[in-house]
């Protein structure tokens, strides 16, 4: 084994221990904003697994999508409604939960640990190893057309969807009210949010 | 090298599941659950890339799939969030369990 090999697997360890790190603080940390903090570092960790998968462009659309995009949303959707020390005392008071919880994870990963162990993989003959990006856009323009143009389908009709939810319903619009009554609107629900 | 077995990979892409199940129970909020939910969408776009680089014949379909994946988790995410915020407006609060009118 070569300086870089040993230097490579140094790395790969190091994305490893960083997403089992973030996955462990998402789901042991008591306050919400911690627990996306630690999604974004397990998403870090990921993207360079990717890496080591032999993907370059997935590497950069995972820190771009997963860290850039959703980590935000989650941060703004915790910081618009949100009460902090509640939800913190009632994560350690239910054990109910914690046992139920703990009982099935474990059971999972036995179960699949098994499946992992006991199959005996085999290699498909490989026709050609091109990772690029370039091929990756003639396959999902020749032969993952429809599903390409269907995904941006579903991410216009979510985004559509999510400001409707957001305004308050279908019903609950707010359509075109006079100057006088959004200062008013505004004015009550800044009051609300700091009771 | 560990980082040239199949196996290595799918161990991690299990470890992230099981953490994203852990949490999905035992969470005690609408964020936390959609957390943990994102969790085990990351362990399964692990799983087909390291299908697609020791196993597939063809390189692109993994990449095509996790990319699928990564779509869906961002159009799953924008509702979601829009979803707690309606529900924080109604009911005041981010707990499943207060949550009741739509109990089975």
């Amino acid at each position: 084994m070569t300086f870089y090999q040993i230097i490579a697997e140094g790395l790969f360890f190091a994305f490893v221990i960083l997403v089992i790190l973030g996955s462990l603080i998402t789901i042991r940390a008591k306050i919400l904003m911690q627990t996306v903090l630690g999604l974004a570092v397990a998403f870090l960790g990921v993207a360079g697994i990717y890496f080591y998968l032999g993907s370059m462009f997935l590497t950069l659309m995972q820190i771009l999508v997963y860290v850039g995009a959703i980590c935000i949303v989650l941060i703004f959707g915790i910081m618009v409604g949100y009460t902090p020390t509640e939800v913190a005392e009632k994560a350690i008071k239910d054990w109910r939960n914690k046992f139920l919880a703990v009982l099935s994870a474990v059971t999972a990963f036995l179960l699949i640990l098994a499946c992992v162990l006991k199959t005996d993989w085999i290699p498909a003959v490989a026709d050609d190893r091109n990772f690029s990006a370039a091929h990756l856009g003639q396959e999902f323009l020749y032969t993952y057309c429809l599903a390409f143009e269907l995904i941006s389908v579903i991410l216009l009709i979510a985004i559509i969807g999510a400001i409707i939810l957001a305004r308050g319903g279908a019903g609950g619009m707010i359509t075109d009210p006079p100057a006088g009554k959004e200062v008013a609107a505004v004015q009550e629900e800044k009051g609300e949010a700091s009771t | 090298m560990i980082s040239n077995h199949l196996n290595s990979y799918l161990i991690l892409a299990l470890f992230l599941l099981i953490a994203g199940i852990y949490g999905l129970i035992q969470h005690r909020s609408f964020i936390g659950m959609l957390v943990s939910t994102e969790l085990i969408l990351n362990g399964a776009g692990i799983n087909f890339m390291a299908f697609n680089r020791f196993l597939a014949p063809d390189p692109a379909v993994g990449q095509v799939i996790t990319l699928f994946i990564m779509g869906i988790a961002a159009a799953e995410a924008a509702i979601v969030v829009s979803f707690i915020l309606a529900v924080f407006r109604k009911y005041r609060s981010i707990d499943p369990d207060e949550v009741k009118e739509l109990h089975g």
